[in-house]
């Protein structure tokens, strides 16, 4: 009976509170207002924020944890100015550095040396720019890519140098719009391909700019370099500053071949076009990537690795890019990024605090004359103090309320018009509740206070 | 606030019986809503001692005193002092909600106190929305809510025409023949005739006590 009582007592007190506050819906609207956007900016940052180093984490995750990835770069500017221009220029890991890295270290299991090639890709009256990779067999599963439609090429077309490819989606849609590729050809120079699978894109799904961004800031002091030609601008080159921009307004349509015939049908001179100049040069492996046995082996490996290809080179004409190193940057920089947003978040919630205090001690002075009756008419001091409090903490927990619907709408519209990917996770809006509560206690309990401990005979003085 | 201390009341004695009906008179500024505010619980003497119901108040803590307010008293003010974003019916139960109350009992009594003093049809409307002479009686209802041991009363009628005020006055007199205690402050001797006793104070001292004989 007597819980009872006390129940029907808070239900007064929070109906009183919200009526108060309706009386004055302006104003009081506007004092959360501070809450509200506060509150919101956390739980749209935090899931713009989750949504990108979730879709970087995919990717670095896709290049293979157990991977080391050895690129060809071509040597800087000054070496090439001092260059002939009319010999080719050569540079880039050889057969030879893969033979050496497969004999001289136990712990790598599987190789995949790839050569990478621009070039037009025609299918009839459709063309695309595309990007030919010679590769092995097993390259699908070392980039955990799935297999759409179809089938990879196998081992004995590899050795048998056979004119097979496997498309990737985004290529499938510019190069056959209508009907399946699977059995049909597709033309790259005077050479004809069969297409026998259909492979998803490498990239993974919603890559966009802020993932791009997102992997710069990661990865950007371990794959630091100098300019590069565009031969490798290959999609997973993430953090490359020259490269981004390619990577972010033109996707890559990929075709991959065996690597034997890409040996054979374009040879190892590769000529490039740059406006108006011709520029050859000779690369005989532009990716290699190397899977050790165990994880925890793969820095060490890299090491070794780095060590036995800087003793047969005269530059340094590659680089190493190890995805598991990658993953742990992200990861780092996921934490700061958080307590960068989570800094901001508390002060622009402190701000929005102390209007909502502002507020509460003039409606306390505004309301001195009904705080003096009601305690002449049997009020204890901790009736005011829970009066006030109670309506402080509506109008924080409501602003609440009313940020977190903002913030869960705004990441759709994000992801809706901008296209990035957003991640909401569980614990950011309880959060986010939980600190606007505790931010109208924080802040209310001074106000409360004042207005308890007035004198009454004052209070009802009081005009 | 000012650096002289001034004593609003010295040497006062008095002894109030039950069901009294007390007017208190005097020049302005000479004690009278010093001496009710001390009655009620509202201040205490810097000096001497207030037995209220045979209890000593000024011992007791800040939420005994609002627990005194609460259960003993009940106060009309001159300017009626409603809470203007509450209703009616939400003015006169306030002392009933500190009390603790079950609604239920709570709006029961409440109606039944509008309707004493005249304001049944009144119950949902905002204090704005009564005439001056209705807003007192929401006053006194709410005094009367908690069926309190005493009704203080500082110049109930001071902000009220004569009719509306006679109206108010009739409801007091109404209630001292309940065997109410009535303690009202008041500059009308017409209405201070209506009293048994009549306390003069003059520069916070009693000046005269005397008890009124009717006819
Ligand atoms: N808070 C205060 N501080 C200083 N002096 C005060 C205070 N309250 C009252 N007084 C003084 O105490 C004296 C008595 O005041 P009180 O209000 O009791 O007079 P009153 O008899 O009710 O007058 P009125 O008829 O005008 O209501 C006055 O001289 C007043 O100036
Ligand atoms: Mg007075």
């Amino acid at each position: 009976m007597l819980n009872l009582v006390s129940i029907y007592r808070w239900i007064r007190v929070i109906k009183m509170g919200f009526k108060s506050l309706w009386l004055h819906r302006l104003r009081s609207l506007l004092t959360v207002l501070g809450i509200v956007f506060g509150v919101a900016s956390v739980i749209a940052m935090l899931a713009v924020g989750e949504g990108a180093s979730q879709v970087a984490q995919e990717q670095i995750r896709k290049l293979g944890s157990k991977n080391i990835i050895v690129r060809s770069v071509k040597p800087s500017l000054e070496q090439k100015a001092t260059g002939q221009r009319s010999r080719a220029i050569e540079y880039g890991i050889t057969w030879e550095d893969a033979t050496r890295i497969r004999s001289t270290i136990p712990d790598v299991e599987v190789l995949v040396p790839n050569r990478i090639i621009r070039d037009v890709v025609w299918n009839t009256q459709w063309q695309i720019d595309g990007q030919i990779v010679g590769t092995v067999s097993w390259y699908p599963e070392m980039r955990q890519l799935q297999i759409i439609e179809g089938r990879y090429f196998n081992e004995s077309e590899v050795l048998s140098v056979k004119n097979v490819c496997i498309l990737s989606l985004n290529t499938i849609a510019r190069l056959f719009p209508n009907g399946s590729p699977i059995g049909r050809s597709v033309r790259i120079g005077s050479d004809y391909y069969k297409v026998v699978g259909i492979i998803e894109d490498e990239g993974g799904v919603g890559t966009s700019t802020q993932t791009q961004s997102f992997l710069t800031q990661s990865a950007g002091n371990n794959l630091r370099e100098e300019k590069r030609g565009s031969i490798q601008s290959i999609q997973e080159g993430m953090g490359r500053g020259d490269n981004r921009k390619a990577t972010m307004t033109t996707p890559n349509y990929r075709v991959y071949i065996p690597i034997t015939s890409a040996q054979k049908r374009f040879g190892e001179t590769l000529v490039r076009r740059t406006t108006g100049t011709f520029e050859a040069e000779k690369v005989e492996l532009h990716e290699l990537i190397v899977m050790v046995n165990k994880e925890d082996r793969v820095e060490e490996v890299a090491k070794v690795v780095d060590n036995i290809l800087q003793k047969y080179h005269k530059q340094r004409d590659y680089e190493l890019t190890i995805p598991l190193e990658l993953l742990r940057q992200a990861e780092r920089t996921k934490q700061i990024f958080n307590l960068v947003l989570g800094t901001i978040a508390g002060i622009s919630l402190l701000v929005g605090g102390i209007g909502i205090m502002n507020i509460m001690l003039a409606t306390v002075t505004e309301r001195t004359r009904e705080i003096g009756i009601r305690r002449a008419l049997g009020a204890r001091k901790r009736d005011i103090v829970i009066q006030f409090l109670v309506e402080t903490i509506i109008m924080s927990g409501t602003g609440g309320l009313m940020g977190i619907g903002l913030g869960l709408f705004v990441p759709y519209l994000i992801t809706y018009f901008a296209s990035m990917p957003t991640i909401i996770r569980l614990w950011s809006p309880v959060i986010a509740f939980g600190i606007s509560a505790g931010i109208g206690i924080i802040f209310g309990i001074y106000p409360a206070l004042r207005a308890a401990n007035m004198d009454p005979v004052e209070a009802l003085r009081h005009e | 606030m000012g650096s002289v201390d001034i004593y609003a009341l010295r040497g006062i004695d008095i002894e109030i019986e039950e069901g009294e009906f007390v007017c208190i008179m005097g020049p302005s500024g000479c004690g009278k809503s010093t001496l009710l505010n001390i009655l009620g619980c509202l201040d205490k003497p810097t000096d001497g001692k207030y037995y209220l119901n045979g209890c000593d108040i000024s011992y007791l803590d800040d939420d005994t005193l609002s627990d005194m307010r609460c259960n003993y008293l009940g106060f009309v003010f001159q300017s009626y002092n409603l809470i203007p974003q509450l209703s009616v019916i939400e003015n006169i139960e306030i002392p009933l909600y500190y009390q603790g109350i079950s609604p239920n009992e709570s709006r029961e009594k409440t109606i039944e106190m509008a309707s004493r003093v005249g304001l049944a049809e009144r119950l949902y409307h905002k204090p704005t929305e009564l005439s001056g002479g209705q807003q007192q009686r929401v006053g006194i209802a709410r005094a009367l809510v908690n069926n309190p041991l005493v009704i203080l009363a500082d110049e109930p009628t001071g902000n009220l025409d004569s009719k509306s005020g006679k109206e108010i006055i009739d409801i007091f007199i109404e209630l001292h023949r309940q065997k109410k205690t009535i303690i009202m402050v008041t500059h009308d001797e017409d209405i201070a005739r209506n009293a048994e006793r009549i306390i003069c104070l003059r520069d916070g001292l009693i000046e005269n006590d005397e008890r009124v004989y009717r006819g």
